[in-house]
């Protein structure tokens, strides 16, 4: 489904601030793995997800998705095969425009935009009833302005907009980080039901290592730009959180000294 | 001070304040919809003027004329789109070289910085001698009028359309446009295009009304622009979501800023000052939403009404 080969991206090279995020990545996604990615600020986490976005180009290094080469394609064009959910909850939707009008927007990815109107009324209705199954009463708020929504409220918009043309794969960059706890725990919940409901390819990042541990079928630990390990299965399944630790600092030889990790 | 003199010279002061709002009309798709100050304004609105005079004086019709305008106005914008998005110049400054350019580019078009191009030679779609002792069709603030409103309704359709729709997405938010597959360098270029195009259609009304081309006749072209979508938002905007009223706002705002500069000018203001006054009040009026967001208490009506 996705493969990554040997990725390497290093940022401002040849100056002091000279920062290699990425230094041979090597990934297989099989379809309907769910993927936790966690590991230390700087790990090359975001990088990841961002190359596979295509924000910009990796230095060396391929990136397929089913077979196809997208190393060079641009972000717009390799977006057709991507849903994507971002850190910050203003940067998935369109704050001045209407939760139609943003999910309309997301149904025509990777489709011709043509001259036709911008939204049918067949979608609307269509759009009533997924924005019940979020639960949150947005099915009578069709019209209303994305921008004056929480960031809880348009991060479950946001992921709605990937997964209305399913994607091939799914990447979450931290995608409850800036909400509060409760609110997180809820979208992440709506996270993992949309994923199993229809069985998505998915990367997601986060920071806490409990969800990590709860959530998917597979996990990986990344460490200046390297995925140190893979767990996957069973193995996975009966991880703790101190299995996490200690594996971390015997690969690496520090201590996973992230309170944020440790504590959430 | 003699108030039938003002009134004598409200006529032209609609007429003429609609066709700035066609400019206006514009601006806002740059400045509002796409997020973009486009500063080319200043010299695509004498290219219009320009082109348009110089088709008329060399025997072509009004249709061909306007066409040939509005088409190299739409090149102007792709210029200024080009620098901005083919070679990362960031946009204030894409617009700036592409205005210093056109002031060569405009006096070349002319031959000489004005052209006259006199009612009494040619037929003209508009003019200051069509406000009175013609039949309504024929009057020109009628058939501005006609244009705002033609104007006005196509840009609605497209603007709902799912290009349009996908253009708002780029002025919105570029990162979850290229995330939703939109093409944004494309859409910037596009809406550049069709901003600078209606401009260029403005300044060959304009020319037409005032019955010659200036080289000087787009200076300060954005601060009027701005200055009437500022007021139309103030007056009307505002108490409306509707898209098409949003645009008939910013052409009533033209209009409106007209009729202060006549009320300014029969007060006996010297009129050298009037650009610096048109500074004041736009940089005024962009001011006070954010000193209210920062020291104001109604901080959050305030972003709601952005």
């Amino acid at each position: 489904m996705l493969e990554i080969k040997d990725l390497h991206k290093t940022f401002n090279p040849g100056t002091v601030n000279a920062k290699t995020a990425l230094n041979g990545v090597d990934l297989v996604l099989n379809e309907g793995d769910f993927v936790t990615v966690i590991g230390g600020n700087g790990a090359g986490k975001s990088t990841m997800l961002n190359a596979i976005a295509g924000v910009w180009k990796p230095d060396r290094g391929k990136i397929m998705i089913d077979a196809l080469d997208v190393t060079s394609m641009p972000e717009f064009k390799r977006a057709k095969f991507l849903g994507r959910v971002f850190q910050d909850p203003m940067m998935g939707t369109a704050a001045t425009m209407s939760i139609v009008e943003n999910l309309a927007l997301a149904a025509r990815r990777g489709q011709m935009r043509g001259l036709r109107w911008g939204i049918t009324n067949a979608e609307r209705d269509e759009y009533r009833e997924m924005l019940k199954t979020l639960d949150l009463g947005l099915e009578d708020r069709l019209t209303t302005k994305v921008g004056l929504l929480s960031g809880g409220q348009r991060q479950a918009i946001t992921l709605l907009m990937a997964s209305i043309k399913k994607p091939k794969v799914l990447l979450l960059d931290e995608h409850t980080a800036a909400l509060d706890p409760k609110t997180a725990q809820k979208v992440l919940s709506l996270s993992d039901k949309i994923i199993a409901d229809h069985n998505l390819t998915t990367l997601m990042i986060t920071h806490n290592m409990r969800d990590a541990i709860a959530y998917g079928n597979r996990l990986i630990m990344m460490n200046e730009g390297k995925i140190m390990f893979d767990i996957s299965g069973e193995t996975k399944k009966n991880l703790t959180v101190e299995d996490l630790l200690e594996k971390f600092s015997a690969k690496s030889g520090e201590e996973f000294a992230n309170d944020k990790a440790l504590l959430s | 001070m003699n108030i039938l003199s003002l009134l004598g010279s409200m006529p032209g002061a609609v007429a003429q304040g609609f066709i700035w709002g066609i400019m206006a009309i514009g601006v806002y798709i740059t400045f509002k919809i796409l997020d973009f100050a486009d500063l080319t304004v200043d010299g695509s609105m004498c290219t219009g003027g320009a082109v348009c005079v110089m088709m008329m004086i060399s025997g072509h019709s009004i249709f061909v004329s306007f066409l040939v305008a509005v088409i190299v106005g739409m090149i102007t914008g792709l210029v200024t789109g080009l620098f901005h998005t083919f070679m990362g110049i960031p946009a204030i400054l894409a617009g700036i070289l592409s205005q210093l350019a056109l002031y060569s580019v405009n006096l070349k078009i002319m031959g000489k910085a004005n052209q006259a191009l006199s009612v009494r030679n040619y037929d003209l779609l508009v003019s200051l001698q069509y406000l009175r002792n013609v039949p309504f069709y024929k009057n020109s603030i009628f058939v501005i009028v006609v244009i705002v409103i033609v104007l006005i309704a196509v840009l609605y359709w497209f603007f709902g359309t799912e290009f349009g729709s996908s253009i708002r997405a780029t002025g919105c938010n570029l990162n979850m446009s290229r995330a939703q597959g939109i093409n944004t360098n494309f859409n910037t270029v596009f809406a550049l295009m069709l901003s600078n195009g209606i401009v260029a259609l403005s300044g060959a009304l304009l020319a037409q009304y005032q019955g010659f081309a200036d080289v000087q006749m787009g200076r300060g072209a954005i601060v009027i622009g701005l200055a009437a979508v500022i007021i139309g938002e103030a007056i009307i905007g505002r108490f409306f979501s509707n898209f098409a009223v949003q645009l008939l706002a910013v052409g009533i705002g033209g209009v409106v800023y007209y009729i202060v500069y006549q009320i300014v000018i029969w007060c006996g203001i010297d009129t050298d000052l009037l650009k610096m006054l048109s500074a004041v009040v736009v940089a005024l009026f962009l001011g006070i939403p954010y000193w209210k967001s920062h020291y104001g208490s109604g901080a959050k009506g305030g972003k709601k009404n952005a």
